[in-house]
């Protein structure tokens, strides 16, 4: 009997260790995974799968939940940049961007240009939606815009386009930021090019002129100071090839529906 | 418990407990937990304020903030619930990291996944481990619903709802004593609500409520966001369930090492338990 309690002392020892062991080399071990590139491979390869779960579970129009005129934020925060940085973006907030032109271009049959008054004068999409940032907070706003497939169509989207990139006049250091979407989403009901938020003009912290609303998707997503949208089948020749600029910065995911 | 005492397992007799299905669960399960865990609080730090309701932001009220203020050129940490403040110094809002430099994070480096400030990499972790949690978790119910794990063990019986067997049962976990023989190897009236609360409410909470955050999710299933009453309450109650979790934990913990953590814990990684001394064996071997 003592025989075996000498048996069982040392085992009982080691475990202990081992348990004691193995949740120190978790903790540190967690950053260590962190910087290894195979294992965020690993971890990244979750927002494909995040993807298509979540598009296989919504219908391509289901909608964002749409908000009463009571229920919207008192205060609608603005954040990331708050003001359009290029000299071009400068020059046309003088003039009240009267001779601001949205571009369209890329892989469209009629690239276009289109003035404020011009994308006003299209059908109106207005919707009270829920704007979350990828920090965890929320605001709910009331946006006037052009449908971007309305757009689209009028350009003549090829049919070989994958994506819609965002232009923009914002600037973080030397990179400019710019977003994109897949055609999908470009075409979704809510998508729209807003120039109106919560009754009155687009405030220039929000985005002025023109800003994304990509419902169903998180902020960075929402591209501000919207000067050209570009159609493409390849994310790979802008930037660093992840679709925009968080993406390339920080590995944001490319899909933000979650 | 067996039918016939006569070919029940005597005490001190070494037996088969958990299932492999049991116990491959509970491992894979503890693990992404804590990740989960911990690559949570890293995403809370992002923006340590939970409200209420279908928006929330700076400027709305928060019923919970975890933040620092500066006092005499030092940060102080504080945790505030509804108007009241308490300072957290060292631990919450405030810290030292691991290279000695001050801090001003909700939660501390030791607390976080990775352990510096990083949104972007909690949020990959958070999101490929969620895969690997709730999967697991789903096959582990399902396979108990067929292996009986759930209608022999952790189904309630008619007699133990009575408040009696309730009592009796709190009492007895109150002065620590724990059945043993064949007994042990059933779950009492308590194990049975603890586990039973854990493993359908609480997360299966934490799977819903994080969903409810997704906005894709929302325009999925709309009724997630009348269910919480918003993506912000969905938000809250996703942080408070992940706390009922950790207090889960340590009662669980707490009861391991009273019960004999060796046995316990072989009982989970390789099924083998050693049936415990009857009461009366106990109390003999003590008189003598």
């Amino acid at each position: 009997m003592s025989e075996k309690h000498e048996w069982i002392l040392p085992r009982r020892q080691l475990l202990k260790g081992g348990i004691l062991g193995a949740g120190g080399i978790a903790l540190s071990g967690c950053d260590a995974l962190n910087g290894n590139l195979q294992f965020r491979e690993i971890l990244k390869s979750a927002e494909g799968l995040n993807m298509s779960a979540q598009q296989l579970l919504t219908h391509r129009a289901a909608l964002a939940r749409e908000f009463k005129t009571s229920e919207m934020s008192p205060i609608f925060r603005a954040n990331g940049s708050v003001t359009g940085d290029t000299a071009e973006y400068k020059k046309h907030k003088a003039q009240e961007f009267a001779n601001w032109r949205l571009q369209i271009f890329g892989m469209v049959a009629q690239p276009m240009k289109l003035g404020l008054e011009q994308l006003k004068a299209l059908p109106v999409r207005e919707q009270i939606t829920r704007h979350d940032c990828v920090e965890g907070w929320s605001a709910i706003g009331q946006w006037r815009g052009t449908p971007l497939g309305l757009l689209l169509r009028k350009a003549g989207l090829s049919a070989k386009a994958r994506y819609i990139i965002f232009h923009c006049a914002d600037k973080f250091g030397d990179r400019p930021y710019y977003e994109s979407i897949d055609v999908r989403d470009a075409f979704h009901p809510q998508t729209i090019l807003a120039w109106g938020m919560n009754g009155g003009e687009l405030p220039e912290r929000h985005g002025a002129p023109l800003r994304l609303r990509v419902e169903r998707q998180l902020g960075y997503k929402q591209a501000k100071f919207v000067m050209g949208i570009e159609a493409t089948d390849s994310l790979a020749n802008f930037g660093d090839g992840k679709g925009g600029y968080w993406e390339d910065v920080a590995d944001y995911q490319w899909y933000a529906g979650i | 418990m067996a039918d016939s005492v006569e070919n029940a397992p005597k005490a001190g007799e070494l037996v088969k407990r958990h299932r492999l299905s049991t116990r491959l669960w509970h491992w894979i399960n503890a693990g992404s937990l804590l990740i989960l865990l911990m690559s949570g609080l890293m995403i809370f730090n992002a923006h340590p304020r939970l409200y209420w309701g279908q928006y929330g932001a700076n400027q709305d009220p928060a019923w919970l903030v975890i933040g620092a203020r500066e006092k005499a050129g030092q940060a102080t940490g504080y945790v505030q619930i509804g108007n009241r403040r308490f300072d957290s110094s060292g631990i919450l809002g405030s810290y030292v990291d691991g290279d000695g430099r001050p801090q001003t994070r909700a939660f501390p480096h030791w607390a976080t996944i990775p352990s510096n400030y990083n949104l972007a990499d909690a949020r990959l972790w958070h999101f490929a481990f969620a895969w690997v949690f709730s999967l697991a978790l789903l096959g582990f119910i399902i396979r108990s619903l067929f292996n009986g794990h759930v209608r022999r063990d952790l189904h309630v019986k008619r007699h133990e709802w009575s408040p009696r067997h309730i009592w009796h049962d709190v009492k007895q976990h109150a002065q620590l004593k724990f059945p043993g023989g064949a007994a042990a190897l059933n779950y009492n009236i308590l194990q049975k609500l603890s586990y039973i609360g854990v493993i359908f409410i609480l997360l299966p909470l934490m799977i819903f409520t994080g969903l409810t955050m997704s906005p894709a999710m929302n325009a999925a299933w709309p009724w997630l966001l009348d269910i919480f009453g918003g993506r912000q309450s969905a938000r809250s109650l996703h942080f408070i369930s992940a706390f009922l979790l950790i207090g889960f934990f340590i009662v669980h913990m707490a009861m391991v090492m009273l019960a004999g953590p060796f046995n316990e814990i072989r009982s989970m990684i390789s099924g083998n338990f050693r049936l415990p001394k009857e009461r009366g064996d106990i109390q003999q071997e003590a008189d003598q």
